[in-house]
């Protein structure tokens, strides 16, 4: 962080290895426990212990296992309706996927600045949402090749296209399906990094205007910190909507692979 | 912007950590834990489906029961019915049987009255005569001073009886 003042709003995405692992390293690539993988970390074991709670498995269930309940019954629905019952097999990874990334959006929300740690949202990078995008096209593919194998190149040509236009209607198709993992993947990235450099500007603004002067502060700082409130809650709307997205197209894209068309 | 300026130093560890959190949510939480909750569920949305379908079954059943019982209601009802006309029937022949046996028995003693009544009548009416012949007598023989004979008496008492 600058002195004086300037705020760097993309600091806040910078990554940083913790407790001394900088060199930590398997096969010569770079493993080190930084700040993004604390928060996968976090988002991993949230879960858990949330999963947990709805494992009393009662017949009428408490708040706990009721939420819990809710979260896979949804999934569940998600695939069915976009799916069929084949969908129903996929519930595991698509539960993972979509509570993963949302605790991942939520818990970079937290206003942990308060207390001096730095929150870190870890689907604000690629390199994270682009795994996540890689390996829900590759089950698209595997599941595909499995289940129809060269048939599956029908998937480019839909139905009722005349002879002559197949040979244009291939190719485009085909780039449209090769785009998906990274439509998938910078889709959340941009979403994420975007809402948080909104914030972290118009906190900015805030910052710099009151130091400035009270004139400042009370009308530019005031007007941007009432706007920052409603950001933050479209940016949990937004955290949710992203989980919600990543899911539902994840499930859009299985269904090509389990049902062609 | 870190995420590329730092992609060279960080890629790795950034999808290390990934596959390995991710693992540990899909291998421990999505397959091992979910299926559980999920089996939850669906149990508990079978067995209220259950429970609604048994709920449905006995309502047929209480709905067959009940026709059931209409059936036989008015089957019983025809039959206390029937019951009831025949004993009717029954308890009118009987008493029309017994009115004529008691008709009979008082025509029988109606008609014994009637003869003794007669015999009676034919009794008087001869002491009538008897008496009367006598007082014809006695009138005939105080008035012409002529014993008239009892033959003669009879005949004109007889006669005048006969007359009114």
């Amino acid at each position: 962080m600058a002195e004086s003042g300037k705020i760097d709003p993309m600091h806040q995405f910078a990554i940083e290895p913790l407790f001394g692992t900088d060199h930590l390293s398997i096969g010569g690539f770079n493993i080190a426990f930084t700040n993004s993988a604390l928060y996968m970390v976090a988002a991993a074991v949230v879960l858990w212990i949330f999963v947990i709670g709805g494992m009393k498995r009662e017949l009428v269930p408490g708040r706990w296992q009721m939420a819990v309940e809710y979260f896979t019954g949804f999934i569940k629905n998600l695939l069915i309706s976009n799916v069929g019952e084949g969908g129903k097999k996929y519930i595991p990874y698509v539960f993972s996927l979509f509570m993963f990334i949302l605790l991942a959006n939520l818990l970079g929300l937290l206003p942990l600045g308060l207390v001096g740690v730095h929150p870190f949202t870890f689907t604000s990078h690629f390199t994270a949402t682009g795994v996540l995008a890689i390996m829900s096209f590759s089950i698209v593919l595997i599941v595909g090749f499995w289940k129809h194998g060269l048939h599956f190149f029908s998937l480019f040509v839909p139905h009722g296209t005349p002879l002559p236009m197949i040979p244009v209607i291939f190719p485009i198709e085909l780039i449209s399906f090769m785009v998906r993992p990274f439509s998938l993947g910078l889709r959340l990235f941009v979403a994420m990094t975007a809402g948080h450099v909104l914030l972290k500007v118009l906190a900015g603004f805030v910052i710099n205007s009151s130091n400035a002067g009270p004139g400042f502060g009370l009308t530019v700082g005031a007007a941007s910190f009432v706007l920052m409130i409603g950001i933050s809650a479209l940016e949990v709307l937004v955290a949710v909507i992203q989980a919600y997205v990543f899911a539902l197209l994840t499930s859009v894209y299985i269904n090509d692979a389990e049902n062609l068309h | 912007m870190p995420q590329i300026a730092q992609i060279a130093d960080t890629y790795a560890s950034q999808i290390f950590w990934l596959l390995l959190t991710f693992g540990f949510v899909f291998f421990v939480i999505g397959r091992g834990m979910v299926p559980k909750v999920q089996a939850t569920a669906d149990a508990r949305d079978a067995k209220i489906t259950g429970d609604l379908d048994a709920a449905k079954a006995a309502f047929a059943r209480a709905d067959e029961v009940e026709a059931d019982y209409r059936v036989r209601d008015a089957e019983s009802r025809t039959a206390v019915q029937a019951t009831l006309a025949k004993a009717k029937a029954d308890a009118a022949k009987a008493s029309e049987a017994k009115l004529a046996a008691a008709d009979a028995e008082i025509q029988v003693k109606i008609g014994a009255a009637e003869a003794r009544i007669k015999a009676a009548t034919d009794a008087a009416m001869a002491q009538i005569e008897t008496v009367a012949a006598d007082a014809a007598r006695d009138m005939v023989a105080r008035i012409s001073g002529v014993e008239a004979s009892d033959e003669a008496a009879r005949n004109a008492v007889k006669a005048a009886l006969a007359h009114g």
